[in-house]
């Protein structure tokens, strides 16, 4: 189900796979290290504190503030015809980062360092295929 | 082995568009000029190892085929890679090749022919640049991942895009005077800021272009480094480090923490510091890249490198020459080439054969050279006899 997650996919499996179902139904989930209790976002099957490889999933509330940003022009394959798009890189209220699209409840204008943002799971159903992924909102303005 | 390892020979083509010639043609060039310069034969070389990054090739497994097109079979020879730091990788793989005692004499050849590809697979390349699980999913793009680190520079230490622009002036300004870069023109800041967006705050005169080239540097042992051509430019220091392909897991997006341990390891090793490098080769792949650079390297204090190009301090006569070829903005970057490329530079200045852009009593050099956003780094010190 991970071949869900993303405009583009370069890596359809992985143990964390069950991350896309969550996001799916509305959830983003970290993962939580079962030997030592660490807790990881992005979710990983192997722990980065201690290399434990067994973990559970647990939810997240998505807070963080605006690290940094830029606006991409020259676009990748896969985003040639939604260029410009803006990447938000958030530090997490729960420890990790999200890299995502800031949304449409963000103006440009507006974006500013340090800036309250919601990473807030979003189902696409406009493409033929499941698709899943997270964008930057505000936190006000977040709707799932 | 206990001795030193110097470099004994250099060869260098022009780089740029090279519709002219294959991969290993540029190679061929490369070494034979090495070969001249240090007067030595093909058949004394013990082994080959090429700095290159194969995804960029339509030849595979491009080793095999250098050695071939070279006449070097039986020798051995191997492919290094590290990205964009692969040039220095492979120096460092052979350098540990003479340290370990199994070689006296080795050819480092770094070559890219990155023209050859359409821009179909340049695009699909580009889109894997970053960690492709959580991050190329979103379109990050190489020059997406330093524009982040520029705007948070300018965030924390108030740098600005004239500075910015400031380092393209300069290496354009030297550029100009290098006869094998690819771009030979100086630029004004009016039409740098005029080019396009490519990822903000980036214009296209931030970034450094894709380049066919190749670059030869012949190391040997200390008792065989003596007696040749020319003089050796010992390899006094060598430091290496990692770090995190992933921004997701990067705590400062202000410097390259590998940058600063790899030139850490080189100062303690070669028994220098920052202030005793009179000229220095780093890896601006984009502008902000170089101004990283002076930081991690130690030229100027943490937040102050926006100053240090704006002062003109990393100009010859300023406190330390930095990319007096060109670098890679204005030279252009044959990603595997690179590296052997600053290495080549600095053997030149410590000679005293670089011409119009020579620093004067360039006697301590230093290359930098990173892969990808820092996930890799290797940093030379390089010094002759007095």
């Amino acid at each position: 189900m991970f071949k869900w997650f993303g405009r583009v996919n370069h890596a359809p499996h992985t143990k964390v796979a069950e991350f896309a179902q969550h996001l799916r139904e509305g959830r983003l989930m970290a993962s939580r290290c079962e030997a030592c209790g660490h807790v990881s976002f992005p979710p990983r099957a192997d722990c980065e504190a201690c290399l434990h490889g067994a973990f559970t999933f647990v939810p997240v509330s998505g807070r963080g503030t605006l690290h940094t940003w830029t606006r991409i022009t020259a676009a990748p394959r896969g985003f040639e015809d939604v260029a410009p798009y803006t990447l938000g890189l958030v530090d997490l209220e729960e420890g990790g980062r999200a890299l995502a699209w800031i949304g449409a409840s963000v103006p440009e204008a507006s974006l500013a360092i340090g800036m309250p943002l919601q990473v807030t799971p979003r189902l696409h159903e406009d493409v033929e295929d499941i698709r899943v992924d997270y964008t930057l909102e505000s936190p006000k303005g977040a709707t799932a | 082995m206990s001795g030193r390892v110097g470099i004994v020979g250099i060869g260098h083509t022009a780089f740029g568009r090279r519709s002219d010639a294959t991969v290993q043609e540029l190679a061929a060039e490369a070494f034979r000029a090495a070969l001249a310069d240090a007067g030595l034969e093909r058949g004394h070389m013990d082994a080959v190892v090429v700095g290159s990054v194969p995804e960029y090739h339509k030849q595979r497994s491009l080793p095999g085929v250098v050695q071939e097109y070279l006449g070097l079979t039986p020798k051995p020879t191997w492919l290094t890679e590290a990205a964009c730091a692969s040039g220095s990788a492979a120096i460092r793989t052979a350098w540990m090749s003479i340290k370990a005692g199994v070689h006296d004499v080795v050819a480092v050849i770094g070559c890219q022919k990155m023209t050859e590809l359409e821009t179909a697979e340049i695009l699909a390349l580009m889109g894997r640049v970053g960690e492709v699980q959580w991050e190329s999913s979103f379109g990050s793009t190489f020059p997406g991942y330093y524009a982040m680190f520029a705007r948070r520079h300018m965030h924390e230490f108030g740098t600005t895009r004239d500075q910015l622009t400031a380092v393209a002036i300069k290496n354009h300004f030297y550029g100009a005077k290098n006869p094998l870069a690819m771009f030979r023109k100086e630029i004004t800041a009016e039409k740098a800021n005029a080019s396009e967006d490519v990822a903000t705050p980036f214009h296209v005169f931030d970034c450094c272009a894709n380049a066919d080239g190749a670059a030869c540097v012949i190391l040997a042992a200390e008792p065989r480094a003596r007696g040749l051509r020319k003089p050796p430019v010992w390899l006094a220091g060598m430091g290496a480090a990692s770090d995190t392909m992933s921004v997701l897991r990067r705590p400062s997006l202000t410097g390259l923490s590998s940058a600063k341990a790899a030139a850490e390891q080189a100062y303690a090793m070669a028994g220098v510091d920052a202030k005793r490098v009179r000229v220095a080769d780093v890896h601006d792949c984009f502008t902000i890249a170089e101004v990283l650079a002076y930081e991690d390297l130690g030229f100027c204090a943490k937040g102050e490198g926006g100053a240090f190009i704006s002062e003109k301090r990393s100009y010859i006569g300023g406190s330390t020459p930095v990319n007096v070829d060109g670098g890679l903005k204005a030279k252009g970057h044959p990603i595997g080439a690179t590296g052997v490329s600053m290495t080549c530079e600095i053997v030149k200045q410590l000679r005293g054969d670089a011409g119009e852009r020579q620093v004067p009593n360039a006697d301590v050099g230093l290359t930098h050279n990173v892969g990808g956003i820092g996930q890799y780094c290797f940093v030379q010190v390089l010094t002759r006899d007095e």
